[in-house]
């Protein structure tokens, strides 16, 4: 039987695998990479690409990711996948659209505060108009 | 019989409304189990993600990134988590009570502050209090994901960079159990007061350290792992302030269900008296027509 050592791959939302493989191949920052038990510790980040899992029976398994790290131990391979798609624009774009949000909260503040005031004039006009009637029905009354 | 005919129609808008509630409280409690799931699944990156950065820092004490760094506290950020819908019991506001608690602690030491919204409810309370709103992003849905997150927090660490504030906190209910959520204000950044200590306590169980070979650097990939563990930080605050919601929720809608099948049976009280009265008040009528005949 082939020598094995345990595989993690987890993203920020869910742990999407576990166990003994045999052999990890991964595409690595600086090319692809094939990692056998016995692997120095290493630390890279990932291209995305397929993270390709071959178990103890030689069976494979691959599994997409859009990025994140690779860590080896001498005794466990974990893999920290991203699972969003990132680049320094799109994140840029994230962050300019989280910004626009915020500054429309705050215009909307200024709508809210209007409409407060309108509200406040138009119950105080309605007061106005009730106290009118009041004194017309005693006016007619008397 | 008119005051019975009221009352028998209060009794049917009550029934209608309690209908609604004891609904909602199913509907939050199968969610909270999918949301506690989440909870759940998001803590293995969590736990990975601190140790390869705890033992990039063993390994490299040479270097002290940025996020490590204690410096002078003229400006905090706050990241409010929140929920985006209502109707969950008190939890939303207890946080912002959390939130205000700590913003005045600050503001009397003469610290500015700036806050970043998570969830629409926070984005409505901030538009009351005022405050100066960096970033706001709401309608995350039952299953938030990490895209979702990455502009918010950008922009509060754009802010740490470039110094616009030296310390970043977030602030989110902790998953106590189904009947307790607890407000929470936790430090994000520097991190070097936890992580350091979780280090020495590491440095002395753990029989032996090693050295990474790195790619492309250790320097830049340290960069962008602080960068993504703050990420699930948030995210993770994210996740378990959702479960809380429907937790909360569940508490609420039932004790709504309880409160109106109490005034049900008030009410029920109050309506057969009534009737028994009119029926009385018949009977005498007629007792007292029949004497005078």
């Amino acid at each position: 039987m082939a020598k094995s050592f345990k595989c993690e791959i987890v993203s920020a939302e869910a742990s999407i695998f576990s166990g003994e493989v045999e052999q990890v191949i991964a595409a690595g920052v600086m090319g692809d990479l094939g990692i056998l038990p016995g692997h120095a510790p290493l630390l890279t980040e990932l291209h995305p690409g397929p993270v390709r899992v071959i178990h103890d029976g030689g069976q494979e398994e691959n599994y997409y990711v859009t990025g994140g790290f690779l860590e080896v131990q001498p005794d466990l391979v974990s893999v920290l996948a991203d699972t969003a798609v990132r680049a320094a624009d799109l994140d840029e774009a994230a962050a300019e659209e989280a910004r626009q949000h915020a500054l429309k909260e705050m215009n909307d503040a200024s709508a809210e505060i209007d409409y407060g005031r309108a509200a406040a004039e138009l119950a105080e006009a309605v007061a106005q108009l009730r106290t009118i009637q009041q004194l017309r029905k005693k006016a007619g009354k008397g | 019989m008119a005051a019975a005919k009221e009352i028998r129609t209060q009794i049917g808008s009550i029934k209608n409304t309690q209908k609604i509630t004891s609904a909602m409280e199913m509907v939050a409690a199968s969610k909270m189990r999918r949301a506690q799931d989440r909870m759940k699944a998001s803590q293995p990156y969590a736990r990975q993600i601190r140790n390869v950065v705890g033992h990039i820092a063993d390994a490299n004490p040479e270097y002290r990134h940025d996020y490590m760094i204690e410096r002078e506290t003229k400006r905090v950020g706050f990241i409010v988590v929140s929920s985006d819908r209502g109707l969950c019991g008190g939890l939303n506001v207890n946080l912002f009570k959390a939130v205000l608690r700590d913003a005045k602690a600050w503001r009397d030491r003469g610290v500015e502050l700036q806050f970043c919204a998570l969830g629409a409810k926070a984005s409505a309370f901030f538009r009351k209090y005022g405050g100066e709103l960096v970033a706001a992003r709401s309608g995350l849905g039952e299953a938030p994901e990490v895209q979702d997150l990455i502009g918010s927090v950008k922009i509060m660490l754009e802010a740490y960079d470039e110094g616009r504030i030296d310390r970043l906190y977030v602030v989110y209910n902790e998953f106590v159990n189904t009947m307790t959520q607890k407000p929470v204000v936790r430090q994000l950044l520097p991190l070097s007061t936890d992580m350091g200590n979780d280090k020495q306590d590491e440095e002395q169980t753990r029989p032996s350290t090693w050295d990474y070979l790195y790619e492309p650097d250790a320097k830049a990939l340290l960069d962008s792992l602080l960068v993504r563990f703050i990420e699930s930080q948030v995210y993770q605050s994210v996740v378990e302030n959702a479960a809380c919601e429907q937790a909360a929720r569940m508490i609420a809608m039932k004790s709504a269900t309880d409160n109106a099948g109490n005034l049900i049976d008030d009410l029920e009280l109050v309506y057969n008296k009534a009737r028994q009265a009119a029926i009385t008040q018949e009977i005498s009528e007629i007792v007292g027509g029949a004497a005078a005949v």
